[in-house]
């Protein structure tokens, strides 16, 4: 039988509070505190589950009792109009072993660890000349436009094979994907124009190949040139917009802890650092979705088949038992030499990030050598930075800041 | 202790590489997992604990051969 939570559903997507913009919001961490899985109402009057547990949500995200694929009925969606657009055209994050081994498989080879160490020069070549452009004859930036944005989108368009110079484009067509504000009409816009755009890239890779994924996509006979653009869309939207929130919700926390930001001057603290800043501000802040395929006891309830479920990635990574200890500060703090390899900011499961080691590489050289070679960096007086709230992925819209 | 792999399980996340890298690569051809050692050292243990924890496919098993003289 299934018990009934006696906490109150917490209302889809929930506002963060006022003057604490890298905490949860907290709605969420009320119903973590009420226990590991409650009740969410979602946009549109349906409701779900709430996993905030971290037991929970690493169950829910690698169980293959529960499903990514967005085709089914009962998929929870945080914009009711998305089930049309991503049902249609999904990537293989949305779908489900074996459709969706079949196509990540096809990019794995380029985000190999191997491969990532070997493109640090590049990135550390990309991170100098964006910083180089940033500062010449001038004093004041704003981070974002600056360099949070360029940094990624350059290495992502060097991999895929994406021209840089239709950033304008393919950023604010992103923006709109992710936004969970935009209208119906105007997310299948700029799905149609983006999968055109990267159809007609693929087309032309296939007469014209290069060294870049797309390149390598388009000459497979597996796959259609509509496959083959979904996947590039994945791979754009996800290594731009990610990393360069992360890139300046970092750089903004940092600019406030500033014994903190003095540990990425030790380069072997770096790596951990980067872990506990995607730990802290666990940018996919909605939560993942899933349905449940078959009936599961999950956190003292019983999720039926078919009942959606949104796994809470920010409130699992602030779990004591795992992340606090006497020797730390508490999980709510940020603490740059605390051992939070176990969080779940890239999810879990057989969809967790397949760019993960590129996006490290990336906070770890960005991160690390804005502060090295800026280290009078602090914000504009004046100016408020301004955070993206309404949004899959938290971020910012722009971060004034001199040196 | 021994490690075992399950190649059909991985996803290449490549978490096992950037945590442990002495003992786990990723395969040229298919990108899957592959064993660089077969024998550890007790200093490594904790690490593999780790890696076998973290993998997000569940492509790592870690056998405690000798429960009794394991720490923890």
């Amino acid at each position: 039988m299934t018990s009934t939570p006696t906490a109150p559903a917490v209302p889809l997507p929930a506002p963060r509070s006022a003057g604490c913009p890298f905490a949860p919001p907290p709605a969420y961490t009320e119903a973590a505190a009420a226990g590991p899985v409650t009740r969410a109402d979602l946009p549109g009057g349906t409701s779900c589950w709430l996993a905030t547990g971290y037991a929970e949500v690493r169950t829910i995200l690698s169980d293959h009792r529960f499903s990514a694929d967005v085709r089914h009925p009962n998929f929870p969606f945080l914009l009711p109009g998305r089930r049309k657009i991503i049902a249609e055209n999904p990537s293989f994050l949305r779908l489900d072993d074996p459709e969706h081994a079949r196509l990540r498989r096809m990019v794995t080879g380029d985000f190999l660890v191997k491969r990532v160490e070997a493109m640090r020069p590049d990135i550390q070549r990309i991170v100098d000349e964006a910083l180089d452009r940033m500062t010449e004859g001038r004093t004041e930036a704003d981070l974002v436009a600056d360099f949070a944005l360029p940094v990624p989108s350059l290495v992502i368009c060097l991999l895929l094979g994406v021209p840089y110079e239709d950033r304008e484009f393919f950023q604010e067509l992103s923006r709109t994907l992710l936004s969970n504000t935009s209208r119906l009409e105007r997310l299948l816009e700029a799905q149609e124009e983006l999968l055109d755009y990267l159809e007609g890239l693929t087309a032309r890779k296939r007469a014209r190949p290069e060294d870049d994924i797309l390149s390598r996509l388009a000459a497979r006979d597996d796959l259609t040139l509509r496959e083959a653009a979904n996947t590039g869309i994945l791979l754009l939207v996800a290594g731009h917009e990610t990393t360069a929130n992360m890139i300046s919700l970092s750089t903004a926390l940092l600019l406030d802890q500033p014994e903190q930001a003095a540990r990425l001057a030790d380069p072997a603290a770096v790596p951990g650092a980067v872990e506990e800043l995607l730990r802290h501000l666990t940018i996919v802040h909605t939560g993942l979705p899933r349905v449940a395929l078959e009936d599961v006891e999950l956190g003292g309830t019983t999720i039926r088949a078919g009942e959606g479920v949104i796994a809470m990635l920010s409130t699992a990574n602030r779990d004591a038992t795992l992340f606090g200890g006497a020797d730390h500060r508490p999980v709510d703090e940020l603490d740059l030499d605390r051992d939070a390899r176990r969080h779940l900011a890239f999810g879990f499961g057989v969809h967790q990030c397949l760019g993960q080691p590129l996006a490290r590489a990336e906070l770890q050289i960005a991160l690390a050598t804005l502060f090295r070679r800026l280290p009078g960096l602090r914000l504009t007086p004046g100016h408020e930075p301004a955070f993206r709230t309404d949004s899959f992925i938290y971020g910012m819209r722009s971060l004034s800041v001199t040196w | 202790m021994r490690v075992s792999v399950d190649r059909d399980r991985c996803c290449s996340s490549g978490m096992c590489v950037t945590n442990v890298p002495e003992v786990f690569d990723q395969d040229d051809q298919d990108s899957l997992v592959r064993l660089r050692q077969t024998t550890y050292r007790p200093e490594q243990f904790a690490d593999l604990r780790l890696a076998a924890q973290l993998c997000p496919g569940g492509a790592i098993t870690v056998t405690e051969d000798e429960p009794a003289t394991v720490d923890g």
